[in-house]
């Protein structure tokens, strides 16, 4: 990392940071712009590309990078840290991401058990439990259906 | 109280001045507060586009219309203002009026092509029939996209006013403050569009 910076960073990467609201340098800006062009364009590639071949695979992939784009992007360009405003950004920060996850987690879990339970599965329930998991494939197949 | 002897200070159970806090100095928590509360707005869209992504009512789905090299265009011409804004705060700190100037009319050129090319596509897709009210889809994915779209247009006449704020008052301690709540707002919109491109386009690619 460090290597990275010193072309860029010459004489102004040695700023003083005398306060808490650190700003970054030339260099922290560069390394956050360069990761997260790699970060961009990896997944985009991917997807177009078709490399990786299982869909599934691909969206896990490309999902994780984009958690690490947002960490790079909240470091080296929020200057995001547990110093600033004495850590009460981060704990707001914090607080953010668990509504976060409720709110979606959430929405996710509520919506696919309404999407299983609403269709016509409990008539077909009392045809017998072996069938049940055949009945789950198909509903999901319904689901997709308009 | 006359019995008191000359040193002994009368009792004070109240601070003898109010303590002087320089002016903004909770302006940039609140602002933050701000960008996280904008946060859950982004995570409801998020969450209803998560549920109604799927609904397409028979119409076109994210395969037939998404372009995904004008999509990386998009994201590309983002990315870019968000390290120009970040070259005009670095100006900005060493009280470079016209540099700050310069990257900021940099940074608003490359947000103006953001919303141009945002808005062709939306314009392309309403001309092909898939407009919101095409299916549950189409009205989540233009609310979503078209709510960060909003916050980029708000941002960029922010970007225009603070403009001509440093044009007309230099690189005063406030103007200072303000250019620093939109850095957080501008980068805070490049991190909503990293959600946006892999989980509604890219994630809509693949399904």
């Amino acid at each position: 990392m460090s290597d990275a910076v010193h072309p860029h960073g010459g004489h102004g990467h040695h700023d003083d940071h005398h306060d808490d609201h650190s700003h970054g340098s030339f260099g922290s800006y560069m390394i956050g712009f360069g990761l997260s062009v790699i970060l961009t364009a990896i997944p985009f590639w991917l997807v177009m590309s078709g490399t990786l071949g299982d869909p599934q695979l691909t969206g896990f992939v490309i999902m994780a990078f984009a958690a690490v784009q947002v960490i790079v992007h909240m470091i080296y360009f929020l200057h995001m840290n547990t110093r600033v405003e004495g850590g009460w950004s981060f704990m707001a920060m914090m607080l953010t991401i668990v509504l976060v996850v409720i709110t979606f987690a959430g929405s996710m879990w509520v919506m696919y058990h309404m999407n299983t339970n609403m269709m016509p599965h409990a008539d077909m329930e009392m045809v017998g439990e072996m069938s049940a998991s055949h009945d789950m494939n198909a509903m999901a197949n319904m689901s997709e259906m308009p | 109280m006359s019995s008191a002897t000359a040193t002994t200070e009368p009792r004070a159970y109240h601070l003898p001045e109010e303590p002087h806090l320089h002016e903004g100095h909770s302006t940039m928590l609140g602002f933050w507060m701000y960008l996280m509360s904008d946060c859950l707005i982004f995570a409801i869209l998020f969450a209803t586009y998560a549920v109604l992504g799927g609904n397409f009512a028979g119409g076109p789905g994210p395969k037939d219309l998404f372009d995904l090299p004008l999509i990386a265009l998009n994201t590309a011409m983002l990315l870019f203002s968000s390290i120009t804004y970040g070259f005009a705060m670095l100006a900005m700190e060493k009280n470079k009026v016209s540099a700050t100037q310069g990257w900021l009319f940099v940074t608003l050129l490359f947000g103006g092509a953001f919303l141009f090319i945002e808005l062709y596509e939306f314009s392309h897709l309403i001309h092909e029939g898939a407009g919101p009210w095409r299916s549950a889809f189409l009205s989540a994915f233009f609310t979503l996209v078209g709510t960060h779209g909003l916050h980029v247009t708000f941002g960029s006449i922010w970007l225009i006013t603070l403009m001509v704020q440093v044009a007309k008052k230099g690189l005063i301690p406030a103007n200072k403050r303000r250019l620093m709540c939109l850095s957080l707002f501008w980068h805070f919109l490049d991190v909503i569009w990293i959600g946006v491109f892999t989980f509604v386009y890219l994630m809509g690619v693949l399904r």
